[in-house]
């Protein structure tokens, strides 16, 4: 039998650095380069949809400006008067692509943010609720939410516009119809696990008003998955209103957003006019990957396993 | 060790350390054993004394982060593994080294039948057709003690019993007659009573074929009647090791001793179960000098330094600056 | 298994009544089908007698019923536009639908799957990560924009810079087949030269999915004790891999393709509109857009049932693979 010589020392084990949640969060979050990669995507989208009045070189809503000569320009050409670059070229009406698009972001991102947070709001509420009473109502709500996700995004978002008419503002109502129960489930599965804590007992036992038992205690521990379900369904979101608006049944043809727009160039992608689709629909893609990208790792940051 | 023969096992300074983004787990750091034809040596200790990656280290089924650090030497009849080929081992696996797992229910596949899971056992090292090996298997299921194999054969896992599954599992491990089987804790998912039917069952099946056995467990009440030689393990070492009536009655080492002690027999009734204070350290952050040392009741200074494991008596060694006394 | 089976049916029996309720509902309120159809300076009264012969004149209620008595018939009324029976139309375009589906179904699976599970195995390698990363692409890029740029890269661009390179069909379906009285393109050269653009555009999203799912199903089997124990077997990694892990992962596997062919029909009407394939999808999106009520109204009692016996499909379907539920419905 051999023997074990004196051994030496152990290791030093690296003492961790203490650290406030957040702090541990973004760190753990710019680990990944294509999250971050991801993130400077979707600042860049926002920039653009924030700023476009500033930033871009014509207005193309301004009918009076456009010179219909230069329909249809590839990119990089000048236009007819001297005064501008059409850097990605023109449509069929003579609109500048750039300016088009930046403004298309705008719609586009307006639309999906707003539509998000709306059924984000509606979906916690109802999830909450179902979650903290339980019983009969628990079983009718969730049974109406199964109903709603059973079908298929798509097909009620069209039934729906078709019902409701063209218009920016029947696009947010169907879209939030679509998405708010995907919410409400997701809020209520958290809200359930969290009822069953000790502190919403001792909440309870202190007799406070149940209201405040469910928005002050346990909405903000819901939150880390709401937070990660709601960058994936923004991003839903934005290619929903993207296809219905390539469709036909989305946005009006007077304020496109970039799927219209992509719309638009579709019937002169085979003569050649390529640009006309092509760039609005690298901006849609930028915008939907980014917050993907930043989404995906952002789950994993969130994880309420990582977070104790 | 006295051994006239080569040992059918022989493990000197086996070293296995899990390289975790915390730091270094060193599971196992330094354990030396050998195991004679026929023999069944008892591995005990708490969970995380390393006694189950000492067994998988054998079997060269560790995952990373871990792995067995060099200058570990684990030989197989004279055979080195830690520097075989993967084919090799694949080949040593199931046929000369066999593994029986703690939770049969999870180590047997639900979604496949059983011929059809020792059907491909006996596929895997030998070159015969499905009739032979279903008959093999058969014939090993029978060797197990259990009635009507053929309907056995053909159900799923989840249709037996706990205690039926681990004679499944035994069956399994017997198809190639190995040298060794390593047992890791396979009865501590069953009945008292189904326990006490496989001990035997295993006893009576290494005596007759002449197979090792190694039994990890943290149960030192199976292996005292069951097993020839124990060994202890304490934070990835062995703290002492002997014949079983040496270690049981005249323990040398502490732990040892506390382990006996809190195990309630007719001795102990009406008194209050003596208990080893405190908790295993961390694998993470061992302190130095002897791992036992803060939860031990007649530590001294000495024990800043790490002991080193001597032969105190005749084939029984500790790991104890007073294991003498 | 009898009972499981019947008590099924009568639920969804049930389910399509309050479906079609609903959809007959919601139908009603879509504009004034009769505008559509005659000139705007035609008369009240021309207007008139077009809706009574329609049977638009009736209470809503009256008209459902006459509804649902038809429907019992197969019959949901004519297309406003094009005079046909609406459930011949949908009966004539299902065939292009259903075998698009079932091509990107085929292409999902077969590309998808060992994808998945090869990132399952290997997850930090530079391959899993390009696939994981590809994935996300997959399922977050709009369905339409896919299409686009499959046509831009193959029916457009590589066609012209790369000499030699075939180019591929946009638009339209391919020369059919009779098989069994239905016509189908599979079996054909040109059929299926085009299907591939539309069949790889459907299948992307329903590729992706199956890629993250069959990953993390992987990462779930693969430390399981039955496969340490299959390796301490002695088994080859191949065995290990190919029966152990794969007959686990292809459980939910196969459950989400078969819900997922469902939610591919629905998709379809984006994918067939932009490849101009003659496909339910395609008959979908015109009726809305031409408020073609009883085409509308045909196709979503259609694809109501579809789901229903999908769902019951994929139920049976479950208990073939897992042997463990298998038992307790029986002894259920």
């Amino acid at each position: 039998m051999s023997q074990t010589v004196l051994e030496p020392a152990p290791e030093p084990v690296l003492a961790a650095k203490p650290q406030t949640p957040f702090q541990r969060i973004v760190s753990d979050f710019c680990e990944d380069r294509l999250a971050v990669f991801g993130l400077v995507l979707v600042v860049a989208a926002l920039f653009v949809a924030i700023f476009a009045p500033l930033i871009s070189p014509q207005n193309p809503f301004d009918i009076g400006a456009l010179d219909l000569l230069d329909a249809k320009s590839p990119p990089g050409t000048v236009s007819g008067d001297g005064k501008i670059t059409y850097w990605l070229g023109t449509d069929g009406q003579a609109r500048d692509m750039m300016s088009a698009i930046f403004y298309g972001m705008r719609l586009s991102l307006f639309v999906g943010f707003t539509s998000v947070i709306t059924a984000l709001g509606i979906g916690i509420v109802i999830g909450l609720v179902a979650a903290y009473t339980g019983g009969r109502i628990d079983a009718l709500l969730m049974r109406i939410v199964d109903i709603m996700l059973s079908f298929p995004a798509i097909l009620v978002a069209l039934i729906l516009l078709s019902v409701l008419g063209k218009g920016i503002d029947k696009v947010l109502i169907a879209l939030i119809l679509v998405q708010w129960a995907y919410f409400a489930r997701a809020a209520r599965a958290a809200a359930l696990v969290e009822r069953n804590k000790e502190y919403v007992e001792a909440a309870n036992c202190l007799a406070l008003p149940a209201g405040r038992i469910v928005f002050r205690h346990m909405l903000p521990n819901c939150l880390p998955s709401l937070i990660v379900i709601a960058t994936i369904t923004l991003a839903r979101a934005i290619a929903l209103e993207a296809t219905l608006s390539f469709l036909g049944v989305g946005v009006p043809v007077t304020q496109p957003s970039l799927g219209m727009l992509i719309s638009n160039g579709f019937e002169f992608l085979l003569s050649g006019s390529y640009w006309i689709s092509f760039f609005p629909g690298v901006a849609l893609a930028i915008a939907i990957i980014g917050i993907n990208l930043a989404g995906d790792h952002l789950r994993d940051v969130l994880n309420p396993r990582n977070l104790r | 060790m006295t051994q006239a023969a080569t040992p059918t096992l022989s493990v000197t300074n086996l070293r296995t350390h899990f390289f975790t983004k915390e730091g270094v787990a060193r599971a196992v750091d330094g354990v030396d054993f050998d195991v004679a034809p026929g023999e069944i040596l008892g591995l005990v200790g708490e969970s995380g004394s390393g006694k189950t990656v000492t067994g998988f280290s054998i079997l060269g089924l560790i995952d990373p982060p871990g792995r067995i650090v060099e200058g570990s030497s684990i030989k197989l009849g004279g055979e080195e593994l830690t520097t075989a080929r993967p084919d090799r081992l694949r080949a040593i696996r199931g046929a000369e080294i066999a593994m029986i797992f703690q939770d049969p229910m999870m180590t047997l596949n639900p979604v496949l039948r059983v011929d059809t899971q020792m059907i491909e056992t006996v596929q895997a090292h030998l070159d015969v057709g499905r009739a032979e090996a279903l008959a093999r298997s058969r014939a090993a299921l029978v060797q197990v003690g259990i009635a009507s194999p053929d309907e056995r054969l053909r159900a799923y896992p989840h249709q037996f019993s706990g205690g039926m599954r681990q004679r499944v599992a035994i069956a399994i491990a017997l198809l190639h007659k190995p040298k060794l089987i390593v047992a890791d804790e396979p009865t501590t998912a069953l009945d008292v009573t189904i326990q006490g039917q496989i001990l035997f069952e295993a006893q009576r099946l290494c005596r007759d074929s002449g197979t090792s056995m190694i039994w990890v467990t943290h149960d030192l009440a199976v292996v005292a009647g069951l097993a020839d030689r124990i060994a202890v393990m304490y934070a990835g070492r062995i703290v002492e090791m002997g014949r079983t009536a040496d270690v049981i009655e005249r323990p040398m080492h502490p732990y040892t001793k506390g382990l006996i002690g809190s195990v309630p027999s007719q001795n102990t009734r009406g008194h209050a179960l003596a208990q080893i204070p405190g908790m295993t350290p961390s694998l993470l952050k061992l302190p130095a000098g002897c791992s036992f040392k803060a939860r031990c009741p007649i530590a001294i200074d000495q024990c800043n330094a790490m002991p080193e494991l001597v032969e105190h008596r005749p084939g029984h060694w500790a790991r104890c600056w007073r294991a003498a006394a | 298994m009898l009972v499981y089976i019947i008590r099924r049916l009568m639920q969804a029996a049930l389910v399509m009544v309050v479906m079609s309720a609903l959809v007959f509902a919601g139908i009603y309120l879509i504009g004034d089908p009769v505008a559509m159809m005659i000139s705007p300076d035609a008369s009240e009264i021309e207007r008139d007698a077009v809706r009574a012969a329609l049977g638009l004149d009736l209470p809503l209620w009256q008209q459902y019923l006459v509804f649902m008595n038809a429907a019992l018939h197969g019959d949901f009324g004519k297309s406003f536009l094009a005079g046909q029976p609406a459930m011949q139309l949908i009966f004539e375009r299902m065939p292009a639908t259903l075998e698009l589906v079932f091509a990107s179904l085929v292409i999902a699976l077969g590309l998808g799957l060992p994808m998945g599970v090869y990132a399952g195995l290997r997850p930090k390698s530079i391959g899993a990560k390009t696939i994981m990363t590809g994935s996300i692409l997959g399922f977050s890029l709009p369905n339409f924009w896919v299409g686009l740029m499959l046509i831009m890269v193959f029916a457009v661009l590589l066609p012209d810079l790369v000499p030699g390179f075939p180019r591929l069909p946009a638009s339209g379906r391919g020369a059919t087949v009779s098989v069994l009285g239905v016509q189908l393109s599979l079996f054909t050269g040109d059929g299926l030269l085009h299907l591939l653009l539309p069949a790889v555009t459907l299948a992307l999203y329903k590729g992706a999915l199956i890629v993250r799912l069959a990953r993390a199903t992987a990462r779930e089997v693969l430390p399981m004790d039955y496969v340490k124990f299959a390796r301490a077997k002695g088994l080859s990694e191949r065995r290990v891999v190919g029966v152990h892990v794969l007959k686990n992962i292809m459980i939910p596997i196969a459950t989400v393709s078969g819900l997922e062919f469902g939610q591919s029909v629905a998709f379809a009407v984006i994918t067939e509109t932009v490849f101009s394939w003659p496909g339910m999808g395609k008959l979908l999106l015109d009726s809305i857009l031409l408020l073609d009520r009883p085409v509308v109204v045909a196709y979503l009692m259609i694809i109501v049932v579809f789901f229903v016996v999908l769902n019951l499909l994929v139920d049976l379907l479950y208990s073939v693979l897992d042997p463990r539920v298998r038992l307790e419905s029986r002894a259920a």
